[in-house]
């Protein structure tokens, strides 16, 4: 069923499609490392730089793996076309922020502890999926599309509203801060190093102290130590979110959800209540999603501009670069655009500042200026332009563009999605007992 | 090779060979009265009355437009009849959804087969049971409730290969359903709804599109079946197959029922000769 290449790329296509996915997990892990170590190298860095460097792109391919995982669950098993992503990861966000943030900050929340809060934000995410599924599920395809890109749209512009900047329900003031956005509670990593982990200016901990210690020896800081513990705590947190949808896709639910996607009628015709299946799929793909959003966030700002629908649009190429309906895929996907697509620019632009003279200085302010000095062969200022702080984003954007169009021409089930995984709670690959009953 | 069996409860209670042995089983099976339904001006189902009784392979013919596949998807709840009735089993399931259906024993297969491409055909086969366990989000995947759901699949996989089996289908088992030639997916639906364990089943021509020799093999089955208690109501263009293996036959001309009896009967019938002539068939 997959798309076949020619010429080398088949040799290439047929390696990969003969390993096991344990094994394309490490390979992927270890080729990513690797690279973005050869990159730091070039860049100069020393210890310290290298590991920020790979504790920075482990954080966003955990952070992507999850959502990927969440949206996989919901399309690439159920065909469930949800464009409201980050509408989801929004609500997640911004109800742990107001259940959890101190009542004296600004905007103030309910100081609650915020294991309260990230189970909160999730329920809330959860809960509202499952309120927005019930008139969506009337739809298909195309417009549940519409639908839930417009209730992301009206949740992001709720937030963002004044009139929610700062309120007061009962006596209780809440607020979302409107559009300067809400100071989240502090990363709750902070807990294992800092006497204090409230404050920014706590000493720390006797551990806290032994270990950074142990690590400013070597050239690495107190911050990226503390970034680095709670990378390798994501992982962790993608191992069970992976772990878990792995569980319901291999069962009869699971087995469901793909008959769903394949022809809904068939299911219903056969006992299934389907809107039933689509309903709990909403709930549990929001409610991860919404988790993602707050491990994403956590120690941060919660900004309506992360929530604005290129986010959703981001979650879906990696979906599609991983392959649908493919769980150790949907990893890939998250690890490899989080990486590759979303940090590489970045790199791009920093190697190229530091090797080339691209002319920063006079980089040009529109695309006009940059692409005219092209007819006298002067590439410099497009490169400026491209490379530019402002534009890094959009050579983003044109690399994603690039990357569709190939996937899509040679092989458009993604890496794995051609690997359907097994619907069923027992291997289905041999009859047990043999050739008689 | 008898019909395939599960040892689950759920579907215990509504195994065909139990209906034959209580005190039900006098009354029809399916009783249809009066079922109306149109399309803008199109009357398609017109005040169509007919009863199927158990244990019958009951034939359902008529001329193209009759209202066959729509009486079809009245019965099974896939469309709502505008006026009328079906009674299933002494339950009146009048616009009942098909998954409601389906659950109290009533299934369909479509005129057009309609596979799940991308599952394979023993996932399709094991889509089907009634009761499962692991359909319930929190038991497919909370450990130690989990093994029960195992245990389940374990006799689902088992039962599902047996069906394949008696179908001859079973070399097939681990292909995608979207490789199956038109026979085979013919077949593979008929797996399928077995597999839900139905008290009845509605074929709607269950033998378009397969060779002679699958097509005796089929109805050999359909027989079998028959014998093991299921109840079929057929729909199909072949007269052969209808006159010969069929037993009543209801003859439906322009949405109401024509004719119903015997098939020679029916065969020798003027009024169905005049319907099928006017339609130049």
């Amino acid at each position: 069923m997959s798309a076949r290449l020619d010429g080398p790329l088949a040799a290439a296509t047929e390696w990969f499609d003969g390993r096991s996915d344990a094994a394309l997990l490490l390979m992927l892990a270890a080729g990513l490392y690797a690279l973005f170590t050869l990159v730091s190298l070039v860049l100069g860095y020393d210890l310290g730089g290298i590991v920020n460097t790979l504790r920075r792109i482990t954080f966003l391919s955990a952070i992507y793996a999850m959502l990927v995982l969440a949206l996989n669950l919901q399309w690439g098993y159920t065909g469930l076309f949800n464009l409201g992503v980050a509408g989801f990861m929004a609500i997640g966000v911004y109800t742990m922020g107001m259940l959890s943030t101190a009542p004296t900050t600004s905007p103030p929340g309910l100081g609650l502890p915020l294991p309260v809060g990230i189970a909160g934000g999730v329920l809330a995410a959860a809960l509202v999926g499952t309120v927005a599924s019930l008139p969506a599920l009337r739809l298909r395809g195309d417009y549940l599309a519409i639908v839930t890109l417009a209730f992301s749209e009206i949740v992001r512009l709720t937030y963002r509203s004044p009139v929610f900047e700062t309120f007061s329900v009962g006596g209780v003031s809440l607020g979302t801060g409107g559009s300067t956005g809400m100071s989240l509670p502090t990363n709750p990593i902070r807990m294992l190093f800092y006497e204090n982990p409230q404050e920014v200016t706590s000493p720390p901990s006797a551990f806290g102290e032994a270990v950074f210690g142990t690590f400013e020896a070597i050239g690495v800081r107190a911050p990226v130590v503390e970034g680095t513990a709670y990378a390798i705590v994501l992982l962790v947190f993608v191992a069970g979110v992976y772990g878990l949808l792995r569980r319901v896709g291999n069962s009869p639910f699971g087995r469901v959800l793909k008959a769903i996607r394949e022809d809904e009628t068939v299911a219903s015709a056969l006992g299934k209540d389907t809107r039933l299946f689509k309903i709990k799929v909403f709930a549990l793909g929001c409610g991860l999603m919404g988790l993602a959003a707050i491990l994403w966030r956590i120690g941060g700002l919660a900004s309506t501009e992360d929530f604005r629908p290129i986010t959703t649009f981001y979650v879906f190429v990696a979906l599609i670069i991983g392959g649908a309906g493919s769980n150790t895929g949907s990893v890939m996907g998250g690890a490899v655009f989080a990486s590759l697509l979303f940090e590489g620019p970045n790199f791009v632009r920093r190697v190229a500042t530091q090797y080339f003279d691209v002319g920063f200085g006079q980089t040009p302010n529109t695309i006009f200026e940059a692409v005219g000095p092209l007819a006298s062969l002067d590439l410099t200022p497009l490169l400026a332009y491209t490379l530019s702080d402002v534009n890094v984003s959009a050579l983003r954007l044109v690399l994603l563009g690039v990357v569709l169009v190939y996937l899509i021409q040679n092989r458009p089930e993604g890496l794995l999605g051609h690997r359907t995984e097994t619907a069923a709670s027992v291997d289905l690959g041999e009859r047990p007992g043999g050739e008689e009953r | 090779m008898t019909t395939p069996s599960t040892d689950t409860d759920e579907a215990a209670t509504s195994r065909p060979a139990a209906a034959t042995e209580d005190g039900t089983t006098g009354a029809p099976l399916l009783q249809v009265r009066n079922l109306r339904k149109s399309f803008g001006g199109i009357t398609a189902v017109d005040g169509a009355t007919f009863d199927v009784d158990r244990g019958t392979i009951t034939g359902l013919i008529g001329p193209n437009g009759a209202g066959k596949s729509t009486t079809f998807d009245l019965v099974t709840g896939v469309q709502t009849p505008d006026s009328g009735q079906v009674i299933f089993d002494g339950t009146d399931t009048t616009g009942w959804r098909p998954h409601r259906s389906a659950n109290r024993g009533l299934v369909r297969t479509f005129q057009i087969a309609r596979e799940l491409d991308e599952m394979t055909v023993l996932e399709n086969a094991m889509l089907a049971p009634r009761g499962q366990l692991g359909e319930q989000l929190w038991r497919a995947v909370l450990p130690g409730v989990r093994d029960e759901v195992v245990k389940q699949e374990e006799r689902l996989r088992e039962q599902a290969w047996e069906t394949l089996e008696f179908l001859e289908l079973d070399h097939l088992a681990e292909e995608y359903a979207g490789g199956l030639s038109g026979g085979q997916r013919k077949l593979l639906e008929l797996a399928r709804v077995l597999m839900l364990e139905p008290e009845m089943i509605l074929l709607d021509e269950p033998l378009a599109g397969v060779n002679p020799t699958l097509e005796t093999k089929l109805l050999e089955r359909l027989h079998a079946l028959r014998d093991d208690g299921y109840t079929f109501l057929l729909v199909e263009h072949d007269m052969d197959v209808i006159m010969n293996h069929c037993e009543p036959v209801i003859v439906l001309h322009q949405g109401s029922v024509l004719v119903e009896g015997p098939p020679e009967q029916v065969k020798s019938d003027d009024r169905v000769l005049e319907a099928y002539l006017g339609e130049d068939v």
